[in-house]
C-alpha cells in the first residue's frame, strides 16, 4: 500500500461494497461523508501506481495468455492475516495519505517446510494529518525444506 | 441494525454471506480493490502454473463479507478494531456463513466496547476466517 493519496470516492466504494454482496444505496451512489466498508482501506492499493498485482503497459505479467503464464519466485506470499485499527471510520469524500512501514518477521516450522511471516504497517491519515486507520498485514511464505 | 446497548455477553449472531460463490465475484472483488493476483482470477494460471483445483477467493474477499456481517450488526461507524487470521482457501461454490458471539464488554475510551469474537465457516462447517471485532455501544 504505497499510494500517495487515497481519495474516497463514492463510485469506488460503490463497486466495493457491490462485490461484497452490499444492497443498493438509496439514490444509487453512497452520499457524501457516508461509512465506507470496515476493509475499504485495502483499495488504496487502486492508487498505487506501482502496485505489483496489477497488470502494466510495457511490464511482464505472470498470467496466461497465449500460454499458461510465468512462475513467480518470491511474489509476496499469502495472506496470513489482517487487522485494522479505527481511530474514526474512513467517509466517502475523505482524502488519506497511507504511509506504509515494515513491521517483523518471524519464522515457524510448518508441516511442509519453513512458515516465512511478515508484517507491514500502514497508516491512513487524512488531509488534517490525523491518523483514520492503522491496518497491519501479516503475509507468509512458504519454503521448501 | 441491532440495539447495541442491548449486547450481553454470549449474545450470538449468524449470518450467509455468500451462497454457491461464483467465479465472477471474485473478478468483481479484484476490480474493485484493485488486486488482480492470477491467482484469484485467471483459471489456467491458478491450476496449470500455481498448481492449485481451482482460483481461489482472495482473503480480503473473504473478510470483506465478514466484515459487511459485523457492520450490519454494530454499524460500521461504532466499528474500533477488525482483525482475522486467514485459516482456509474459500473456492467458488462455497458458501459462507459468518458466526460471531460477545465475549466482553469492556471499557474504552468513548464509553463501552462489545468485543466480539467471529469465525466464518464453510458448508463443511470448516473454519476460513478467525478474527475479533471491537464495537463502541455508543450507537
Amino acid at each position: 500500500m504505497a499510494a500517495r493519496r487515497f481519495p474516497v470516492e463514492a463510485g469506488h466504494v460503490l463497486a466495493f461494497a457491490r462485490a461484497l454482496g452490499a444492497a443498493e444505496p438509496p439514490g444509487g451512489l453512497p452520499a457524501e461523508g457516508d461509512v465506507a466498508p470496515p476493509t475499504f482501506a485495502i483499495a488504496s492499493a487502486q492508487f498505487d501506481p506501482e502496485y505489483r498485482l496489477r497488470p502494466r503497459p510495457g511490464a511482464p505479467w505472470h498470467g496466461s495468455g497465449g500460454d499458461a503464464g510465468l512462475v513467480t519466485e518470491g511474489a509476496g506470499g499469502l495472506h496470513a492475516e489482517q487487522h485494522f485499527t479505527y481511530h474514526r471510520p474512513i467517509r466517502v469524500g475523505d482524502v488519506l495519505v497511507p504511509v506504509t512501514r515494515p513491521g517483523e518477521r518471524w519464522e515457524k516450522q510448518g508441516r511442509s517446510g519453513r512458515l516465512r511471516f511478515r508484517e507491514q504497517i500502514t497508516e491512513f491519515r487524512d488531509e488534517a494529518g490525523e491518523l483514520v486507520v492503522t491496518a497491519r498485514s501479516v503475509s507468509v511464505q512458504r519454503e521448501a525444506s | 441494525m441491532t440495539a447495541l446497548r442491548e449486547l450481553a455477553v454470549g449474545q450470538m449472531f449468524e449470518a450467509v454471506v455468500v451462497t454457491d460463490l461464483k467465479r465472477t465475484q471474485i473478478v468483481q472483488y479484484a476490480g474493485a480493490s484493485g488486486d488482480y493476483n492470477p491467482l484469484h482470477t485467471d483459471e489456467i494460471y491458478a491450476t496449470k502454473i500455481a498448481g492449485y483445483p481451482s482460483v481461489f477467493a482472495h482473503g480480503m474477499l473473504t473478510m470483506g463479507l465478514t466484515g459487511q456481517a459485523v457492520a450490519r450488526l454494530v454499524g460500521a461507524e461504532n466499528l474500533v478494531r477488525f482483525g482475522v487470521r486467514f485459516t482456509a482457501q474459500v473456492w467458488p461454490g462455497d458458501t459462507l456463513t459468518v458466526r460471531g458471539s460477545v465475549v466482553r464488554i469492556a471499557d474504552g475510551e468513548g464509553g463501552p466496547v462489545a468485543e466480539f469474537s467471529v469465525s466464518t465457516v464453510n458448508a463443511e462447517g470448516r473454519e476460513v476466517v478467525s478474527g475479533y471485532a471491537h464495537a463502541r455501544l455508543a450507537g
